[in-house]
């Protein structure tokens, strides 16, 4: 079960912020991350692994991305 | 697009440079710039002084020296309080003054975002214009101030940043480089720019393409601002950076050693960067050492080479 951070419409830091807050709160587990700006993902997916987690999937959806990280 | 021109047109649109050149007379040429954006501090007097060194730079880079000034402005009269724009012109007027700037005029216009910037003008002898060619191989590359503004700019709109880089960033930004534009003047310069929103990669390929020579740098002779490669390593880059990046790799080698880190970085926007200047191999250690003392992050990063043709090379 993965909890979902939809920050769409936002512009960064806001969609680094909330994953890394998202990553704090659940500890381990999958995160799926909504975006919909190339910046965003590119960032999105830093943040995460600087936190240790993986990005285990990065699918193109509609206008933007839906980013899945992992860590067991 | 097809620009006018005439025969005294020294520097002017048909190739990416920081300024316009034109010649007055043959001892007199004239250089024209104009930059201006919104805050990128809280604090609007250093917002005024960051936007008036910035604009000023243009000028250093071209080898010239600012003359005269005028302010452009754009600002939300209804929803913000007129001291603020006070305190703004006096950021940028205490800027001109320290770099002995006249303000003759300018412009103001209400919009729903602030904005502040210059028009500059500057002189400079027509022979001893610095552009963005004329670099040869074995010259050596240094820059005058560390790298990262945009990415620790980034960290302040997250409220991740600490005081103390917050403080080093806005003073590195609000530092002419009137002081390192005097001392080069002395060397044997073939080539100069200012690092500015294309990052110091972004205005590098500029220089290379088309140039028939590379250049190579060493990325840990690069300096970079405290703190920074942690932030860029947290995904704290600026949608600038990335389209840096994206613009500019084709022409890049990175060796896979260099961290993704470090790549962003080299690629961060800059607000009113550093000089990047290309001097004489055998004058590099000596320019230098006398840059040392007026800008104390100054290094020597790269080399200009004769391969590989029209592409920048990184090594770690």
């Amino acid at each position: 079960m993965s909890t979902v951070v939809d920050a769409r419409g936002l512009s960064c830091p806001q969609p680094v912020l909330m994953t890394l807050d998202e990553i704090k709160k659940v500890n381990k587990g999958e995160i799926e991350v909504l975006v919909d700006t190339d910046t965003s993902k590119e960032n999105v997916t830093r943040a995460a692994e600087s936190q240790g987690w993986q990005v285990k999937e990065i699918q193109g959806k509609g206008e933007g991305y839906r980013i899945i990280i992992n860590k067991d | 697009m097809k620009f006018p021109t005439d025969e005294n047109l020294i520097v002017g649109l048909d190739r990416a440079d920081d300024a316009g050149v034109y010649k007055v007379t043959d001892n007199l040429a004239m250089i024209q710039t104009v930059d201006f954006f919104t805050p990128i501090v809280d604090d609007p007097y250093w917002f005024g002084q960051i936007a008036a060194a910035n604009a000023m730079s243009d000028i250093y880079a071209m080898g010239g020296v600012p003359k005269t000034a005028m302010n452009l402005v754009a600002f939300p009269v209804k929803q913000m309080d007129i001291s603020v724009l006070r305190q703004i012109i006096q950021g940028g007027l205490d800027k001109m003054t320290e770099a002995d700037v006249v303000l003759v005029g300018g412009h103001s216009v209400e919009d729903d975002e602030l904005k502040y910037g210059l028009s500059v003008t500057g002189f400079v002898h027509p022979d001893r214009v610095l552009t963005k060619k004329g670099f040869r191989p074995g010259d050596r590359l240094i820059l005058t101030k560390p790298l990262g503004t945009g990415i620790i700019n980034t960290a302040i709109k997250a409220g991740l940043a600490s005081k103390q880089i917050t403080k080093t960033v806005t003073e590195v930004m609000a530092t002419l480089n009137r002081d390192a534009a005097r001392v080069m003047a002395d060397y044997p310069v073939h080539a100069c720019t200012d690092i500015t929103g294309f990052g110091l990669l972004g205005h590098m390929a500029e220089m290379v393409v088309d140039s028939g020579l590379g250049i190579r740098i060493s990325a840990e002779s690069v300096p970079i601002l405290p703190e920074v490669l942690n932030y860029a390593g947290m995904g704290l880059i600026p949608a600038g950076g990335h389209k840096n990046r994206e613009f500019r790799e084709s022409v890049v080698d990175f060796q896979p050693s260099i961290p993704r880190a470090v790549q962003d970085v080299l690629f961060d926007p800059q607000t009113s960067g550093g000089l990047l200047i290309c001097v004489d191999g055998e004058s590099s250690d000596a320019l230098l050492a006398s840059l040392k003392e007026v800008a104390q992050d100054a290094a020597i990063i790269g080399e200009v080479t004769m391969e590989p043709k029209n592409r920048i090379t990184l090594s770690p």
